[in-house]
Formats: structure tokens, C-alpha cells, sequence
């Protein structure tokens, strides 16, 4: 760094305050996407001035199909998400809980794990065709594999003198799960349902793309065949409010189920 | 657990994944049922498509459309991740921006992909980099935020320069951080080389077996979607290995701190 950058460095560094910083770059990049265009930096017809899309944007959210297309995107990762849950989060319990079990089931479970479930689009348009049932079929596949594996390692990590104290103080089987292995390992679970949520919403944008089930993805794609540039780029923004929105719903419930959990309390706070 | 069980439980790790195998055989053989052809016919096609017919038209394309995509998002995330773990106010500024970008699910970027770029190779490698920056990204801010102060404080005393504070200190500290940004975004590219290759392709993979579908040709899909699984487990393990030896240092660290 040269001298000259440094003091101009430190110069803003007294006039600028750090909370307006995240301001003025979203400022700056908005400015970037909308000039840019205009003055011919950027192709106009690959790239709108940003004015324009949000302003698409604004207009779509008094649209019926706008508002069908999130329903049908968000029906498909609800429903995928439950099932994986459904199915996920007691097996991985089961499994995790039985030595024996566990180690007749790991290569299993490793070698499944690993496989792209878009690999198998083309068998769910085969079996399922290309309607809501494939998108939910794949987004389960999907997230049924983040759950078990962290309800697996859940309840791997539970304190085995937490669980042995337990059983000398002569709680059953049934007072063990509910009082010592679920609540050691609902953290893990916890983490896994927010990771199976994004999961569950990439396959379902996925579906919607490449088999053409109703949703935001195909309205996305359609709007992109159809040269409604505007609309491409407003659908994608929504789409990323979307993730952003699902994201911050789980992190909230996570802060509310955990609050007693150390990973939960503000930093330092041990100290 | 008794040494009787010990072995019990290798044997069944052994066993099941091989039972699992044999119970598809066994009840695919002679199958009727047009989606779900004998196991026996899926793998006499895999051979003739696979080894090595196919290899140099779809398989060739498609891995080196992954090792570019990803070679591009490692330069640029650890790149980046460096200025921006260095730099608090950067990354003040930047965040907002970083992490609305990193919600959008990576398949709504890709009609954008192919209206900006064209439906060649390099909108796939162009998505395919895309993706994989920000888990690379992000695990490096947080892996250079995480270097030990003291070290880095102790670096710095001792006089030696940014440029080797960088090279020799920061960047091995930060790596196992990378490393595991890196693994997500090897999932990644894989699953956006699929998706790409369905959408607007002319050969690759994922191209091959949507077509398959649509020719109902379904033993030469299922010989594609079990070429992807192979291609998924062998990636995974070969990271899995890499790791191990790039990070040997840190694991030695590890277990003689905790000795």
C-alpha cells in the first residue's frame, strides 16, 4: 500500500461511519447495474438498467400469477422438506442409537449419500411425470439424506455418562429419548432442517427449470425464452428473497428452540 | 463392545451394501416393468456405453467443464476471501451484497447464464464457477478471521513481511477453513454440471441421460444415473483423501496438542 492510499484510506475511515458502509456499497452496486447499462458499459439488451427490474419486481407483486408461482415453489419445498423429515430425522435416530445397526447401515448410507439427486430427474418424469409430485419426489430424496446423517451424528454425540447416569437412576428406554438423546441432539437436527431447507428449495427451483413443473423456476425460464429480460432478473430476485426469507425463519426458530443451548449465547458470554 | 460383536459389525458393513446389491439383482431379474430393467441389463449397458465408448464424447466434456468451474472459484474465492477476511470494513460493506447473492437457489442463476453467454461451454463453466465461489468464499473470510491473534500479532512483530505474513502464516492457518468450503463446492459443481447439461447441451453427461429419457431408452439412463452416482462417491472420496494429506499438518498439530 503507498503512502498516498493510506492517508486517503485513513481520511474516509474519519468521515465514514461503519454502519453506512453495507448502505453505500448496496448503493454503489444498485447505481453500477443501473448506469452501466445506459451509458453502454454493459449490453442493454442482456442487461437492463436494475431500475427497471425492480420496478418489474414491484409490479409482479400485485400479479395472481406471480403470487401462484411462489405458492407452487414453496408447496413443492414444504412438502419435501416433511417427508425428509418425516422419514429422515427417525431413522437417523434408529440408526444412530444402535451400534450395530449403525455400522451395518454407514457404507450404505456413504455410498447413497454422495449421488447427485438430479441424476435422477429422468426417472422421476418416468414415474412421477413432470408435475408437482417429481419436483417433491426429488426435493425429498434431497433433504432426506442432510437429515438422517444429522440426526445420525445427533445422536452420536449424545454424553454417554449423560445416558448411563440416566439409566442408573432407572429411567426406561422412552424417558432416555425424550430426556437425554433428543435434546443433546436436536441442535444437530436443527442445523440439518435449515441446511434441508435450502435443499429442499434448490431442487424444487431445479425441478421447475428442467422438467418444467410450475414455479418460479420455470416462470424464471420462461421469461428468459420470451425475451422479458426485466422479468427474468425481477423473478430471480425474488427467488433469492425467497431463500433469504426461508434461511432467517429457521435461524429464528433455532435461536428460540436453542436458547439453551451454549451455541446459541452471544459470544464472550462464558467468560 | 465384545470382540465377537466387533465382528459381527465388520462383517455386516461388508455384507449389507452387498446384500442391498444382490437384493436389486435378484428382484429385477426377468423384470417386466419398463422403468426398472433386469440390474443384469443395466450393467451389460453400462459397459458398452461407459468403458469407453461414451468417454471421450460426454465424459471428458463434462469433467472438464466441473475442474474449470471450480479451478476459477477457487482462484476467486480464496482471492477474495483473503482481501475481505483482512479488510473488516470490506467486509462490512460487502456482506449485504454477498449474502443475497449466496440465497439465490445456484439453478434460477442459470437462465441468466444463458441469456448473458450462450448456451457454449463457458455458460457452464461460467455458472458452474459462479456456484462454487461463495461456500469457498465465505469459508475463507471465516478461516482468515479465525487465525490466532497471536500469531498473526507475533508475525507481524517479528518484522516479517505482509506478502510472507500472507504466504506463511495466514493462509495455512486459514486452510483447513478452505477445505471445508471446498467440499461443498465439489457437491456443487457436480450437481450444477447435471443441471446445465439437461438444460442446454449437446453432449456431457447430464445431457446423455435426459435423452435417454426422452428416447425411452431407460437401460442407458439407468447406466447414466449409475455412472453420476459413481462419479458423486468417487469425488467425495478422492477429496476426502486429498484433504487428509494436505491437512496431515493440521491433524499432527492436533493430536500432539491434545497428548
Amino acid at each position: 500500500m503507498t503512502a498516498l492510499s493510506r492517508a486517503a484510506g485513513g481520511g474516509s475511515r474519519a468521515h465514514l461511519p461503519d454502519w453506512l458502509l453495507p448502505w453505500l456499497a448496496v448503493a454503489a452496486a444498485l447505481a453500477l447495474f443501473d448506469l452501466a447499462p445506459r451509458v453502454g458499459l454493459l449490453p442493454r439488451e442482456h442487461f437492463p438498467p436494475i431500475s427497471e427490474s425492480l420496478a418489474e419486481l414491484v409490479s409482479q407483486l400485485g400479479e395472481g400469477s406471480f403470487w401462484t408461482a411462489v405458492g407452487k415453489t414453496l408447496q413443492g419445498w414444504i412438502l419435501g422438506l416433511g417427508i425428509a423429515a418425516l422419514l429422515g430425522i427417525p431413522l437417523g435416530l434408529l440408526i444412530g442409537s444402535n451400534r450395530l445397526l449403525y455400522r451395518a447401515l454407514r457404507g450404505l448410507i456413504e455410498f447413497l449419500r454422495p449421488i447427485p439427486s438430479v441424476a435422477l430427474i429422468p426417472l422421476a418424469i418416468l414415474i412421477y411425470g413432470t408435475g408437482m409430485q417429481s419436483k417433491v419426489f426429488l426435493a425429498a430424496f434431497a433433504s432426506f439424506w442432510q437429515l438422517i446423517v444429522a440426526s445420525l451424528y445427533g445422536v452420536q454425540d449424545v454424553d454417554p455418562v449423560a445416558t448411563d447416569t440416566a439409566r442408573s437412576f432407572g429411567f426406561g428406554p422412552g424417558q432416555r429419548l425424550f430426556r437425554v438423546t433428543l435434546p443433546s441432539a436436536i441442535p444437530y437436527i436443527a442445523t440439518g432442517l435449515r441446511i434441508a431447507s435450502a435443499v429442499s428449495l434448490i431442487l424444487c427451483v431445479t425441478a421447475e427449470l428442467v422438467i418444467g413443473s410450475a414455479g418460479l423456476g420455470r416462470s424464471i425460464n420462461l421469461a428468459r425464452s420470451g425475451g422479458n429480460e426485466e422479468l427474468m432478473y425481477a423473478l430471480i430476485l425474488a427467488t433469492g428473497v425467497l431463500g433469504l426469507l426461508l434461511n432467517a425463519i429457521f435461524v429464528k426458530a433455532e435461536k428460540r428452540v436453542l436458547h439453551w443451548h451454549p451455541s446459541q449465547r452471544p459470544l464472550g458470554a462464558e467468560a | 463392545m465384545s470382540s465377537g460383536r466387533r465382528w459381527l459389525a465388520v462383517g455386516l458393513e461388508v455384507a449389507v451394501p452387498l446384500l442391498a446389491l444382490a437384493l436389486w439383482a435378484v428382484l429385477s431379474a426377468g423384470s417386466e416393468t419398463y422403468y426398472f430393467p433386469p440390474l443384469t441389463e443395466i450393467f451389460s449397458t453400462f459397459a458398452d456405453t461407459w468403458l469407453f465408448e461414451r468417454v471421450g464424447s460426454d465424459v471428458v466434456p463434462s469433467l472438464t467443464r466441473m475442474g474449470a468451474g471450480l479451478a476459477i472459484a477457487v482462484l476467486l474465492g480464496v482471492g477474495l476471501g483473503l482481501a475481505l477476511g483482512l479488510s473488516p470494513r470490506a467486509r462490512r460493506a460487502t456482506s449485504p451484497i454477498v449474502e443475497f447473492l449466496r440465497a439465490i437457489p445456484p439453478p434460477a442463476l442459470l437462465p441468466f447464464a444463458i441469456l448473458v453467454i450462450g448456451v457454449g461451454n463457458s455458460m457452464k463453466v461460467f455458472i458452474i464457477g459462479l456456484v462454487c465461489l461463495f461456500p469457498i468464499l465465505l469459508n475463507t473470510i471465516d478461516g482468515v478471521i479465525g487465525v490466532d491473534p497471536t500469531l498473526r500479532e507475533t508475525a507481524r512483530v517479528y518484522g516479517i513481511s505482509r506478502r510472507d505474513r500472507l504466504r506463511n502464516v495466514v493462509l495455512p492457518a486459514a486452510t483447513p477453513q478452505i477445505f471445508a468450503g471446498l467440499r461443498t463446492s465439489v457437491s456443487l459443481a457436480l450437481i450444477l454440471m447435471v443441471i446445465s447439461e439437461m438444460v442446454a447441451s449437446t453432449n456431457g453427461i447430464g445431457y446423455f441421460v435426459l435423452e435417454s429419457q426422452r428416447a425411452f431408452a431407460i437401460p442407458e439412463m439407468w447406466s447414466g444415473i449409475l455412472l453420476l452416482g459413481i462419479l458423486g462417491y468417487a469425488l467425495n472420496g478422492g477429496f476426502a483423501l486429498i484433504e487428509r494429506r494436505v491437512l496431515r499438518w493440521h491433524r499432527g498439530a492436533r493430536a500432539s496438542a491434545l497428548s
